[in-house]
């Protein structure tokens, strides 16, 4: 996989938990990736489970210093963690 | 932690982490983290500013104890030991040549101090001593002591130590002696083969040191232990138990988000464990919240030797000791529970095996009762100020 497809396959998933644990007020496939997602309904509560759900998709832990407020408010942002999370594995 | 030391008590941790089952499987001293605390200059951080050091302040160095203990218990108390007998020599040293020599040792060199206080048929109380010192010859002193623990002698420096002021002298009436380990001669008497707090290899020792009159602090061990040397132990001794606390309670939130992942479908209710770990935290909260608060409070009187010298102070350092060593078998303990089976296996990442012996050095290494005791001859005298 190129990495622009893994990428794209990243944000996939990213999209799925947050249909799945976002509350989003708007559905999770329509957000762009540079969208503030606390402006379309999302809460740092709902962000523990999208958080647990994303950890066990990718089978990684996130480090501490990746769980701010700044990480889940995109899902660029998510992507980002990720990758950075998967490379220091 | 304030960030001009967190680097470095951050490179510091991952060195002792990286040897910590080893010194805890061997019962050996943690040399390689010793070296690191040199190189990174933690051993002379509490050199006042005005003798040309860093002049960390006892909250800073509460901070670094943590951050080290929760890597490695052993290390923390080698820093937490070292830093109780460091800070004596600048509060109480006076200007005598010697003590300024070691002074700039531990600045400059990182030189690493030990302590024999408590001796042979005194029974742990370091505020007593039989053997006094002696004057060979004039400007030298020497003293010859039956000490049942020195820590971590094998790679100190340099011995303080405790007797009578003279032959003549009050058990009582003490005098503290900073003497290099050149001139001290070192007759092992007993092992260190323990449950926990292996690493700080707390041997038995007959010691015979003769070295310079300049070498012994000017003020008497009554000002030196109640102005200095116990608050300062007790706050850091308590800062490395927080540290393995917290060391125990990240490894329970760990095991509880890979409880969580996959159970995320739930809903909103919170796992038993969860709300395990979140009674965890508020107690680990309240012991963090204590031990930084007593830092602070001897860092506002640091300059206040009356204040210091009281009744209140001495029972508020008292009680952080004591209370501190309940909370790290608590905490540790409820850490264990929530893990589960991979915490009580030693052969798991998740192993609590270490945490949990060192945890129970607490109150047992430095008598819980002892100090009660010596709060309990004080509560009629006075109440504590909160």
């Amino acid at each position: 996989m190129t990495g622009a497809a893994a990428r794209e396959a990243d944000i996939a998933a990213i999209r799925d938990a947050l249909g799945r644990f976002g509350r989003l007020s708007v559905s999770a496939g329509s957000v762009a990736p540079e969208t503030d997602l606390y402006g379309v309904g999302f809460t740092s509560h709902a962000a523990v489970n999208v958080m647990l759900a994303l950890e066990d998709a990718f089978d990684i832990e996130f480090p501490d210093e990746l769980l701010t407020r700044a990480t889940f408010g995109s899902i660029a942002a998510l992507a980002d963690a990720v990758s950075r999370t998967r490379a220091a594995a | 932690m304030s960030d001009r030391f967190a680097a470095r008590a951050a490179a510091v941790a991952e060195v002792a982490a990286a040897h910590a089952a080893e010194v805890d499987r061997d019962a050996r001293e943690p040399a390689e983290a010793v070296v690191a605390l040199r190189e990174h200059g933690l051993l002379g951080a509490s050199v006042p500013a005005a003798l040309g050091g860093e002049g960390a302040s006892l909250r800073e160095l509460s901070g670094i104890a943590t951050a080290l203990g929760a890597a490695c218990a052993s290390t923390g108390m080698v820093f937490a030991m070292h830093h109780g007998q460091a800070m004596t020599l600048w509060r109480h040293g006076g200007e005598g040549a010697g003590v300024r020599a070691l002074i700039e040792r531990v600045r400059d060199e990182g030189a690493l101090l030990a302590s024999s206080t408590t001796e042979r048929g005194i029974g742990g109380d370091a505020r007593r001593s039989s053997c006094a010192l002696e004057r060979p010859a004039p400007g030298r002193v020497r003293v010859v002591k039956d000490s049942p623990v020195v820590s971590y002698a094998g790679s100190a420096d340099v011995i303080l130590i405790t007797a009578r002021r003279d032959a003549d002298a009050a058990e009582s009436d003490q005098r503290l002696l900073a003497c290099p380990i050149g001139e001290i001669l070192l007759e092992p008497r007993s092992e260190w083969d323990t449950l926990g707090l292996r690493g700080t290899v707390s041997r038995g020792y007959l010691l015979e040191a003769e070295t310079s009159e300049s070498n012994l602090l000017a003020d008497d061990y009554a000002a030196i232990s109640s102005q200095t040397a116990l608050p300062v132990s007790h706050v850091l001794w308590a800062s490395v138990w927080l540290g393995i606390a917290v060391s125990a309670a990240d490894t329970a939130r760990s095991a509880v988000r890979a409880q969580l992942r996959g159970a995320a479908a739930a809903g909103p209710t919170p796992s038993p464990a969860a709300l395990r770990l979140a009674e965890l935290y508020a107690a680990l909260q309240a012991f963090a919240d204590a031990v930084r608060h007593a830092a602070e409070r001897f860092d506002a009187l640091a300059d206040d030797r009356d204040a210091l010298g009281g009744v209140s102070f001495a029972l508020a350092m008292n009680a952080v000791k004591v209370s501190s060593a309940d909370a790290v078998v608590d905490i540790v303990t409820r850490a264990l529970r929530i893990v589960g089976i991979a915490g009580y296996r030693l052969d798991s990442e998740q192993s609590l095996g270490r945490q949990l012996r060192d945890a129970h050095g607490a109150a047992i290494q430095i008598s819980n009762d002892r100090l009660l005791a010596n709060n309990a001859a004080l509560v009629a005298m006075a109440r504590p100020e909160l």
